[in-house]
């Protein structure tokens, strides 16, 4: 096709070298500035346990914990991670050894098609970082950004419980 | 259909100074994007008519909230986040800390700004109608300097408001003294996170006489999702003040609230419920203030 060449000159004119901390190594992929990080994150990076539901920040199946703080990527523009240190769902276990979230995730039944618990484990995450003994009210606010249309909720707050539980008398 | 990253270009001075210069180069060609939850928003759905942004997220001089014995002053960065876990917001200013906790989940709360949320100036937005009773000021920047106007006269319609092309806010600034008020703030919507309401109302009041034969000494009513600007009530106010709050008073202001508004029927509520509902919250509002022991 004739103009293939002009979409490939379009492709690489405003890119920009992105530089920035995924799960603990550092990684330079090139996009354009307005990229939405969680194509960066699943189409560059390879990473696709970010998933995206909603597109709109409404979900929360794309969340992601960037310098810490919970954020959905799709909607943050590529160019505001640079810098940053992401973690994802990937990031979470040591290797065959699952975090104490993602294995009470598993014990309690938190998942079952499976689409909203990478985001559902990083908010919790995220709020047991800031809180390590949450109520369930604390629980539920956590979490209230986050919709899962499988378990009815009462298996992922079980799970959350138990997580934090085993981390106090960890 | 989803926007092409391709045709966009975002760019990010890292500085305030080199951000006001843009937008003083190309007045209305540039526009700033903080934490995206609107912007972004309004981008995947292919419908962000600007093509060029320049990034305001973190900027320094956005940041932080600084006080004095006489005011807090908000940075127009600072998240929701940062609102809620205020020590001065959460004591003297209930109000925005209750609507920052209401504004989406915790990772738009992580994101979303007190600044970007006046400039998208959706009229159901939750902080703004406590904006209005705190009578918030804001700081204005540009090129040309700085200007400190009253909120309470800045949105002069739908989506529309009195910032110049080339101007940002800088800075939300709010006085320290309602020590002595009753805040009352309430939204009614599907739920409490992440939907946006069909009503909400902010609202402060304080008597003055003693617990009996007490009248009303100040009140300060907004109501958001009802019209195309957060409204403040001014002639309910009007006619509340120096009242007893008897039932012909809660009757008389629920039927002027009513008249006041001009809500309407969209995907998330119809205009007959919401002059119903709106009528309800001032009505509960007058009534909480007469058992609050709130006085001068």
């Amino acid at each position: 096709m004739s103009h293939s060449s002009n979409d490939r000159v379009k492709d690489n004119r405003g890119k920009c070298d992105l530089a920035l901390t995924v799960n603990g190594k550092p990684k330079t992929v090139r996009v354009f500035p307005m990229e939405r990080l969680l194509d960066v994150l699943r189409q560059e990076l390879g990473l696709t346990g970010a998933k995206e539901g909603c597109g709109e920040g409404e979900c929360g199946s794309c969340s992601v914990l960037m310098n810490g703080e919970l954020v959905n990527s799709c909607l943050i523009p590529a160019l505001q991670a640079a810098g940053t240190n992401l973690t994802t769902i990937e990031g979470l276990a040591d290797g065959p050894q699952l975090s104490a979230l993602q294995a009470a995730f598993l014990e309690c039944g938190g998942a079952q098609c499976g689409i909203c618990t990478p985001g559902m484990i990083l908010a919790a995450c995220h709020l047991l970082n800031k809180k390590p003994e949450p109520t369930l009210e604390d629980i539920r606010e956590g979490l209230s950004g986050n919709l899962c249309r499988c378990t009815g909720y009462m298996q992922i707050f079980e799970a959350v419980v138990q997580a934090a539980r085993r981390r106090a008398s960890a | 259909m989803r926007s092409d990253p391709a045709d966009y270009e975002l760019i990010a001075p890292g500085n305030l100074q080199a951000v006001v210069s843009l937008l003083a180069d190309e007045p209305g060609k540039w526009l700033p994007i903080a934490g995206g939850t609107d912007v972004m928003v309004q981008y995947a759905a292919g419908k962000l008519p600007a093509r060029k942004l320049v990034s305001i997220w973190n900027l320094p001089e956005l940041r932080g909230i600084e006080t004095s014995p006489e005011e807090i002053r908000i940075g127009a960065g600072c998240t929701y986040t940062e609102l809620r876990e205020h020590e001065i917001i959460a004591g003297e200013f209930p109000l925005l800390a209750s609507a920052a906790r209401w504004t989406g989940g915790i990772a738009n709360q992580n994101r979303g700004t007190l600044g970007g949320n006046i400039v998208n100036a959706s009229p159901a937005a939750d902080s703004l109608p406590a904006l209005l009773v705190y009578e918030a000021e804001l700081i204005l920047v540009s090129g040309r300097g700085e200007r400190r106007v009253p909120y309470l006269d800045f949105h002069t319609g739908y989506k529309k408001m009195k910032l110049a092309p080339d101007e940002l806010i800088r800075a939300i600034c709010l006085g320290r003294r309602f020590s002595s008020y009753l805040h009352y703030a309430r939204k009614v919507g599907a739920r409490e996170a992440q939907a946006l309401s069909k009503v909400c109302v902010a609202a402060l009041g304080r008597l003055r006489g003693g617990v009996t034969g007490s009248v009303i000494d100040d009140v300060r009513i907004a109501l958001g999702s009802v019209a195309p600007v957060p409204l403040r009530l001014t002639e309910v106010e009007r006619i509340a003040k120096g009242k007893p709050i008897e039932p012909e008073l809660v009757q008389l202001t629920r039927k002027m609230t009513t008249a006041a508004i001009q809500p309407i029927d969209d995907i998330r509520s119809t205009a007959r419920y919401r002059a119903a509902v709106a009528g309800n919250l001032v009505a509960e509002f007058l009534q909480q203030l007469r058992g609050s022991g709130k006085t001068v």
